[in-house]
């Protein structure tokens, strides 16, 4: 698949590749549009989406807020979709939709794919649609060549991780703990043995997140997983600094 | 086959890879205790010692006349321990806590009863216990508040998205997905990822039981119609079990209407127009959405019922014409409850007097040798703050003002 080999490529350059997460819509698509291209012009390689949903169970207070202040502000879902074709069209890296189930479910997942096809988006993170439940979505991604990226999680077996693995595409993103976005993760030698586990299960490359947000943290990663997730940390920065705080953050990241 | 955990095309599991294990564990010991027959014994003695099973059946005979015509019956959730249907499930939860060996318990809840029951169970059982409940909730349900806090739980008002019921499932699952290893999440209603519908759908079917035991042996012959308000469906799904095999039994589920189905303002999302299917909190049912998938604010005067999403099971029967779906705005609850404290001297919760609206709308249609039964999920006590603003009632208010100075004077 294409956003494989695209991070695969990429990591002959780099000995470990940045993934930053923006709240489409929050605080505005300018900001939207400020901040992708500080991170595109500062080394970022690949850049999740989000599009926002009312009940996202699987992200912590910043996102949450971000997310339902952009419902409140009148972000509609074929706002993103258009704002993901303007950044797509403009930066030469590979942007990803991340979201719940009921965006895509709403709007019809075969429409849904295919426009984010044409949209020229790369892969998906859904967090609350586990393979199980996703039997067509996974279907429709092998249709479209867009990555279903799937996740690991601490409390993922072997077992599971290795049918997770041969049921995802792109790369697989690793959760580093329990819980959901925003806090702090201990890269202390329980996560060191977890990321043995993972590389194990499988041959995709391995993303981690929850919690990463300084050089050391990179540091820490490099060596033991492909991309390092960056993602409340910029969306707070935003909120508390703008858009234009994010370039010497990124920089100073690698 | 319908795949596990659905029931037509509705339900399933939608669940983040973090708790795929949890649910593995809690499939695991639900399949094994379905299967011993010694675990349904210790729970109904449970609740025939610690709680008042069987809830009697009551004939409301002056109900009865004042609509000329139907029997009405009344089945007493109300006398359970804590006031409501609720504790019927959280004991039974109460019990796979136990064999499962997790010592912290968490729980949502609406009107406060639910919060109340587990909070009770958590007690009984030396559980540590936390309770999400929406700021909204925790304002309109204050006594509820008070005595979850006296018997020991947490209750942490949740301030995001709407404020009700649904923003603290979101927080119940926000703590479950760090806490898993020591604790359960105790479900509420009949909703949620599987096998919680059908693990709250099996404890609750103990109403259903009885109650159809009690009519044939009062009346002689089964109700011509049963009504049970909805929320997130699980009185009602109780009841209801015990009459979905009898094609002469129409069971009628009662939505809250809000300020009407025109209005953009209730919580109706069967018997109006405005639900469609979705995928949220887990499982897939009918939701009140907008068209891009967000999903909208709801409106009820009773808090139990104020709520998004309805139990993919009852979803199921509704798609499948077993159930009729109606829904009572809030100024046909209030006149309802009014009628049935001065007729029968019971006072039902807020939620359960949804019921007792579509009973007293059909009851003239029936005939005096026809019964109708209304389950009534739980006691009004709870809302005695808000029946007394709704009534606007003076010597409570002055009541209230009197003592809110004399706690500004300790100051
Ligand atoms: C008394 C009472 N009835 C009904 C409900 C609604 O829940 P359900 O539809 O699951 O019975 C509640 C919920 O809080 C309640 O407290």
């Amino acid at each position: 698949m294409q956003l494989k080999n695209d991070i695969r490529s990429a990591l002959t350059d780099k000995k470990i590749l940045l993934m930053t997460h923006i709240v489409l819509g929050y605080p505005s698509f300018e900001a939207n549009r400020e901040t992708i291209k500080q991170m595109v012009e500062n080394g970022v390689d690949l850049i999740e989406l989000q599009i926002p949903f009312s009940e996202p169970v699987a992200d912590g207070p910043i996102i949450l807020k971000a997310s339902q202040d952009a419902i409140a502000s009148g972000v509609k879902v074929r706002d993103c979709l258009d704002f993901a074709a303007e950044i797509t069209a403009t930066y030469p890296i590979p942007f990803l939709f991340m979201t719940y189930y009921n965006i895509l479910f709403k709007f019809g997942l075969a429409e849904f794919f295919a426009k984010a096809k044409r949209t020229g988006i790369k892969g998906f993170i859904i967090p609350d649609l586990p393979p199980e439940e996703g039997e067509q979505y996974l279907e429709l991604a092998r249709k479209y060549q867009i990555a279903p990226v799937l996740i690991f999680a601490p409390t993922s077996t072997d077992q599971r991780m290795r049918f997770l693995s041969s049921q995802g595409e792109g790369f697989i993103y690793c959760v580093a703990r329990k819980g959901v976005t925003g806090r702090k993760s201990e890269l202390n030698e329980e996560f060191d043995s977890y990321m043995g586990r993972c590389r194990q299960a499988t041959d995709l490359p391995i993303a981690v997140g929850f919690g990463i947000s300084s050089k050391e943290d990179v540091e820490l990663l490099t060596g033991k997983a492909d991309i390092a997730v960056i993602g409340t940390a910029t969306i707070k920065l935003v909120a508390a600094n703008g858009p234009h705080a994010v370039g010497p953050f990124i920089a100073s990241l690698r | 086959m319908t795949k596990k955990g659905y029931y037509g095309k509705w339900g399933g599991a939608f669940i983040p890879e973090i708790l795929h294990e949890t649910f593995n564990e809690l499939n695991k010991v639900f399949e094994e205790v379905k299967a011993d027959p010694q675990f349904w014994e210790d729970y109904f003695d449970l609740m025939s010692t610690y709680s008042c099973r069987p809830t009697p059946l009551t004939h409301a005979e002056n109900l009865s006349k004042h609509f000329g015509g139907c029997q009405m019956y009344i089945k007493r959730e109300d006398l359970n321990h804590t006031g409501a249907h609720k504790a019927n499930n959280v004991m039974g939860q109460g019990l796979l806590v136990k064999r499962m060996g997790k010592s912290r318990v968490i729980a949502e809840t609406g009107a406060g009863q639910h919060g109340v029951a587990t909070a009770t169970m958590a007690a009984k059982f030396g559980f540590e216990c936390t309770i999400y409940m929406g700021e909204e909730d925790v304002q309109r349900q204050r006594p509820n508040v008070f005595w979850m806090e006296k018997l020991g739980a947490t209750v942490i008002p949740v301030t995001t998205g709407a404020r009700t019921l649904k923003d603290a499932i979101n927080e119940a699952f926000r703590d479950w997905v760090s806490s898993m290893d020591t604790t359960h999440y105790v479900m509420g209603t009949v909703c949620g990822p599987h096998p919680f519908p059908e693990m709250v759908a099996w404890f609750q079917s103990i109403i259903g039981q009885e109650t159809r035991g009690q009519i044939l042996s009062r009346f002689e012959k089964l109700p011509a119609k049963v009504y049970a308000c909805v929320g997130g469906g699980s009185n009602a799904m109780g009841i209801f079990q015990g009459f979905l095999a009898d094609s002469g039994v129409e069971l009628v589920g009662v939505e809250a209407g809000g300020l009407g189905l025109d209005s953009g303002q209730h919580a109706a999302r069967l018997a109006g127009k405005d639900g469609s299917q979705g995928v949220a909190q887990g499982y897939k049912t009918m939701f009140l959405q907008d068209n891009d998938g967000q999903m909208l604010d709801t409106h009820s005067v009773a808090a139990g019922l104020d709520y998004i999403g309805v139990s993919p099971i009852l979803t199921d029967l509704w798609e499948k014409g077993k159930i009729r779906f109606e829904a009572a705005t809030d100024e046909e609850v209030l006149d309802a409850l009014d009628l049935t404290m001065k007729k029968e001297g019971i006072i039902p919760a807020l939620e359960s007097a949804h019921a007792f609206v579509q009973a007293f709308k059909d009851a003239g249609k029936l005939s005096a040798d026809q019964a109708v039964i209304i389950n009534m999920s739980g006691r009004g006590d709870k809302d005695i703050f808000t029946i007394a603003h709704a009534y606007d009632d003076p010597s409570w208010k002055k009541f209230i003002m009197k003592k809110g100075k004399a706690y500004a004077a300790e100051k």
